[in-house]
């Protein structure tokens, strides 16, 4: 385990010096699609279930949170929460319908299921239609901590980053992640030793749900805003590429993956629709050439990595 | 994080005159949509606008040094939104220009206001810019969705066309145009017949139709913006609507539309502008130079909002010889408004500004001399009564 | 004029032939996905993209070169189909022997870069292209209007679906059934059968591309067209299961109606109620209605 905690250390102390050298407000939408990541990556890389409809907890939880901390005024910590159990909720009972199929039917029906949770959200009242839930107030966080200030924002969302980040370690690392690889590696042998395979998918897929709203609910509380961006099909796509290009299955994957593709899209901004092509070239080239992705590529040959594994 | 951002003005020649006054150097973003639905609208239009009045204010020799960066806000408010925060924390931007998209124009009068900055917008329509959500650090320029309706709607009925059938995209959008179009008809002595939700975005609008057609109404108002209100318009011409004597009326449409049907199928369609390049010889002279840089496409109302918007801020930080939010904010409430595009006029207590708007006509082809030559002036609904009164937006700026 | 559940009977059928005619489009979209999906095992998510590709096309060949509806009709599925069959060659056949949800995400990236580059260049407003002349006007059926240029939509993708199932029925299809049960075995009898599978593609494909010269006179010709369709087809797809061609013909027209008849009875509901009726049918048969369990 002493390389795990190394990398902690090492992940840590990144996120201390951090704020010093960049924009906070960029890093933080970083923890924040980096934690998004990590919930789908749970899912796809350990339980071996690709969902082409994540932004579909991702979105539900902003609006939830956006709504409670806006109308409501309700303190951050409990707005998050409270979005965190709305993608819960969705993800039992999505999960529940899109575990009865799987592989390519499995990714049809959660983008299917996604796409009526976009059309919701474009028609309800409460998310406010084309223009989102706007200006969320940041609130104090346990009525003490004003988030106003960027800086005071960043460390909670370092906080809820590492928080959510340590808890998929934790699961991945259980008797019951254990079970999920051998369900995913082989679901009949599974099965055939007693395992039910489907309630295994369907915890991982509601966790997963839970730690994505997690991150769409911390990104309101940053952004102030919750959009329809959060729930669109791209958004799905995007956190598919960010996991893709980290590697996927490997623990700092979606992390590394974060960083590059919110960095790539902040640079390459001003090129507006170019970036759509790129982000197509990188999902090409990423599944033709370069499928373990950069981490996966780190682990592939030093023989000390695979070894504590 | 540095927004590469493109570097434009750059307006060297002179940068050193020595006068009385102290050197000041603005920066101006103008945030729009390149690449998406408004870039024909807004999009580099609103640069090249900018960069004219720049240059018609002979702002170097006045001591300002202008500079101008741009940015693509693909219409969501969240990139708009962080672009803009980026901008103020970090660019030393002092003002932010155009901003067409309701939902991104309210995120960044937010931000701005977060940041005590000045904002312009020149390219969206939501009303509650200067209503319920208005803001002491914005001004909204060229038009709104109530002064539409209310050319619309209002002048169309004293026209005649005195029943109204609704298409309506099922949004908060949608709904709020059909609101105050109902109302402003009503209030003209106009009858609404019945309305219909499509979904939103939709492609199939033709049972929609039907029902506008079975209606039997004289005016179908086009409660949608978009692709929506295109195809709309599209299929109706596949109907026949129009040759059955109903008249279409878009309720958020622009001359980069009409452009993009063609006569053919636009022809007959009754629509609200803030300006058209063909009024009078300072617009037309001005529309010209604007040609000449454009590759020969006329300016949009939100181009001509961009140009004298700018001109009206530049104005107000030589009359003060400041750049600081509150002050050159101030001064351009005090200052009547004065350009050869628009007028004279005002910026209210609210933020609106308060000129004349048109009611057009789109004419048939074989009325049109050729190329951008769409328009027939039906009406000119007079400063005084084109927006909304200044008691009824709910802004909290108002006592 | 009669009344069928508080509806005049002529709303009734005028939209339920309006649903017919959206039900054309989902059962090609819907045809073509099943077909590539039985030889390939892969779902392809740039087809909606290339149902784009053919209304652009078709303008193209308007704009630029003066050739008319009635030609690109013709040539347009085979131009894209070519093009299908040079992505296969290159990208796609690259990725058999690997899980087929790769073969998803890489024709998602070719889907966000074939959109993005048409977004570039012709932006997102979209483009004119006239109804020809031949089929302007329309009938009064006495209970609505229904444009000649709908009707042909409605009996040209009928005839395309029966084509394609009678194709399914000859020795062509005979060889692609057996291709996807055992690709060695058919191998072994002289097939090529990576050469088969290209063609799947191609063809597949070129079906997109026609029902997107089909679209062209109704729908706006935009980059974006494609990619909110192709959702509803994929819900369309999962109702029907993948498992027949006549599966997903009969579901593409189906859904067509019910949406059509959703439209008067709630239409605010119209987007939402393929996904809802995909829900149930999850619930009640996993595999679809026409499916085989996979």
């Amino acid at each position: 385990m002493t390389r795990y905690t190394r990398s902690f250390l090492i992940l840590i102390a990144l996120l201390v010096i951090g704020p010093h050298i960049l924009y906070p407000i960029f890093l933080m939408k970083v923890l924040c699609f980096a934690l998004f990541a990590c919930a789908f990556n749970l899912l796809l890389g350990y339980g071996g279930l690709l969902s082409f409809g994540h932004a579909a907890y991702f979105g539900m939880a902003s609006y939830v949170c956006a709504h409670a901390a806006k109308i409501w005024g309700w303190p951050p910590e409990l707005c998050i929460l409270l979005g965190t159990s709305a993608a819960a909720l969705l993800g039992l009972i999505f999960g529940a319908l899109a575990i009865r199929r799987q592989g390519i039917y499995f990714a049809m029906i959660t983008l299917a299921l996604a796409q009526m949770i976009y059309f919701f959200a474009l028609q309800a009242g409460f998310t406010g239609g084309e223009d989102g839930i706007q200006s969320v107030p940041r609130g104090n966080l346990f009525g003490v901590i004003n988030l106003a200030n960027d800086l005071a924002l960043y460390h909670v969302v370092a906080l809820i980053f590492l928080g959510g980040f340590w808890m998929i370690f934790r699961i991945v690392h259980s008797p019951f992640g254990q079970v999920l690889k051998a369900i995913r590696d082989n679901e009949s042998r599974a099965i055939s030793l007693g395992y039910r395979a489907s309630q295994y998918k369907l915890l991982v897929f509601v966790l997963s749900a839970a730690l994505a709203g997690l991150a769409g609910a911390t990104k309101v509380i940053v952004f102030q805003l919750a959009s329809l961006t959060d729930v669109h099909w791209m958004m799905s796509g995007e956190v598919i590429l960010i996991v893709l290009v980290g590697g996927m299955g490997t623990i700092l994957g979606p992390v590394v993956g974060a960083f590059v593709i919110v960095a790539m899209e902040n640079y390459l901004a001003p090129l507006g629709a170019w970036v759509t092509v790129i982000q197509g070239l990188v999902f090409v080239v990423c599944v033709l050439l370069f499928r373990q992705g950069i981490v996966g590529l780190f682990q592939r040959h030093p023989a000390r990595l695979k070894k504590s594994t | 994080m540095k927004l590469s951002a493109i570097l434009l003005a750059g307006l060297f020649a002179g940068a050193f005159t020595t006068g009385a006054r102290a050197e000041i150097d603005v920066k101006i973003g103008i945030l729009n949509d390149r690449s998406g639905v408004y870039a024909d609208l807004s999009g580099e239009g609103s640069v090249i606008a900018a960069r004219m009045a720049v240059e018609d204010f002979k702002a170097t020799d006045k001591g300002i040094r202008v500079n101008i960066v741009s940015a693509d806000h693909q219409n969501k408010p969240d990139v708009g939104s962080s672009i803009a925060r980026q901008w103020y924390d970090q660019e030393g931007v002092d003002a932010i220009f155009d901003v067409p998209t309701s939902s991104v124009a309210l995120a960044v009068s937010q931000v701005t206001r977060e940041k005590n900055k000045i904002f312009i917008d020149s390219g969206a329509g939501a009303a509650d810019l200067t209503g319920k959500q208005c803001s002491p650090n914005t001004i909204h320029w060229t038009y709104d969705t109530w002064a539409l309706a209310n050319g619309t709607g209002g002048a169309m009925v004293k026209q005649g066309g005195d029943t109204w059938f609704f298409i309506t995209a099922d949004y908060a959008f949608g709904h709020a145009l059909e609101r105050d179009t109902t109302a402003l008809v009503e209030k003209s002595g106009g009858k609404v017949l019945g309305s219909v939700k499509h979904p939103f975005p939709g492609s199939d609008f033709s049972s929609f139709l039907l029902q506008a057609q079975a209606s039997g109404a004289k005016v179908i108002g086009l409660a949608n913006a978009g692709g929506d209100t295109i195809n709309t318009i599209k299929q109706a011409a596949e109907f026949g609507i129009t040759q059955g004597g109903q008249k279409l009326a878009g309720l958020l449409i622009f001359i980069t539309d009409i452009h993009a049907l063609g006569l053919q199928v636009a022809q007959g369609l009754v629509l609200t502008e803030a300006f058209y390049w063909d009024l009078n010889d300072a617009t037309r002279a001005w529309s010209k130079r604007f040609a000449e840089r454009s590759d020969g496409k006329m300016p949009s109302m939100v181009h001509a909002g961009v140009y004298a918007s700018v001109l009206h801020y530049l104005k107000a930080i030589e009359a003060t010889n400041s750049k600081d939010a509150s002050v050159v904010m101030a001064k351009m409430k005090e200052m009547p408004t004065d350009d050869p595009l628009f007028g004279k006029g005002q910026v209210r207590i609210d933020g609106r500004v308060t000129h004349d708007m048109y009611l057009f006509e789109v004419k048939k082809p074989e009325e049109s001399k050729g190329d951008w030559d769409y328009y027939k002036l039906l009406a000119t609904i007079p400063a005084a009564e084109a927006f909304r009164p200044l008691n009824e937006g709910g802004c909290p700026l108002v006592k | 004029m009669f009344t069928i559940l508080g509806i005049p009977s002529q709303a009734l059928f005028g939209q339920l032939l309006l649903g017919l005619i959206n039900g054309s489009f989902y059962a090609l979209l819907s045809l073509g996905l099943a077909i590539i999906f039985g030889l390939l095992n892969i779902i392809n998510f740039a087809h909606g993209a290339q149902y784009m590709m053919g209304a652009f096309l078709t303008w193209m060949l308007l704009s630029y070169f003066g050739v008319g509806y009635w030609w690109a009709l013709l040539l347009v599925p085979v131009l894209v189909g070519i093009f299908g069959l040079v992505l296969e060659r290159l990208l796609i056949s690259r990725l058999h022997h690997l899980d087929h949800l790769y073969g998803l995400l890489l024709t998602f990236g070719l889907a966000l870069i074939i959109q993005g580059l048409f977004r570039i260049r012709y932006g997102v407003s979209g483009l004119p292209y006239g109804i020809p002349l031949t089929l302007a006007g329309g009938q009064n059926l006495g209970f609505m209007f229904l444009p000649n240029y709908r009707l042909w939509v409605i009996l040209l993708s009928l005839s395309v679906c029966l084509a394609t199932w009678l194709v399914e029925k000859t020795k062509l299809g005979a060889y692609l059934r057996a291709a996807t049960e055992n690709p060695t075995l058919v191998q072994a009898f002289g097939i090529n059968v990576p050469r088969l599978i290209t063609l799947t593609y191609g063809g597949g494909v070129g079906l997109a591309a026609l029902a997107g010269v089909m679209a062209a006179p109704i729908y706006s010709v935009n980059p974006n067209m494609g990619a909110d369709m192709i959702i509803t087809v994929f819900a369309v797809v999962v109702i029907g299961g993948m498992g027949s061609i006549a599966g997903s013909i009969v579901t593409g027209f189906a859904l067509g109606l019910i949406e059509g008849l959703t439209k008067l009875l709630y239409p605010e509901a119209s987007s939402t109620v393929i996904f809802i009726i995909m829900a149930i049918v999850l619930l009640l048969k996993p595999a679809g209605l026409f499916g085989r369990r996979v």
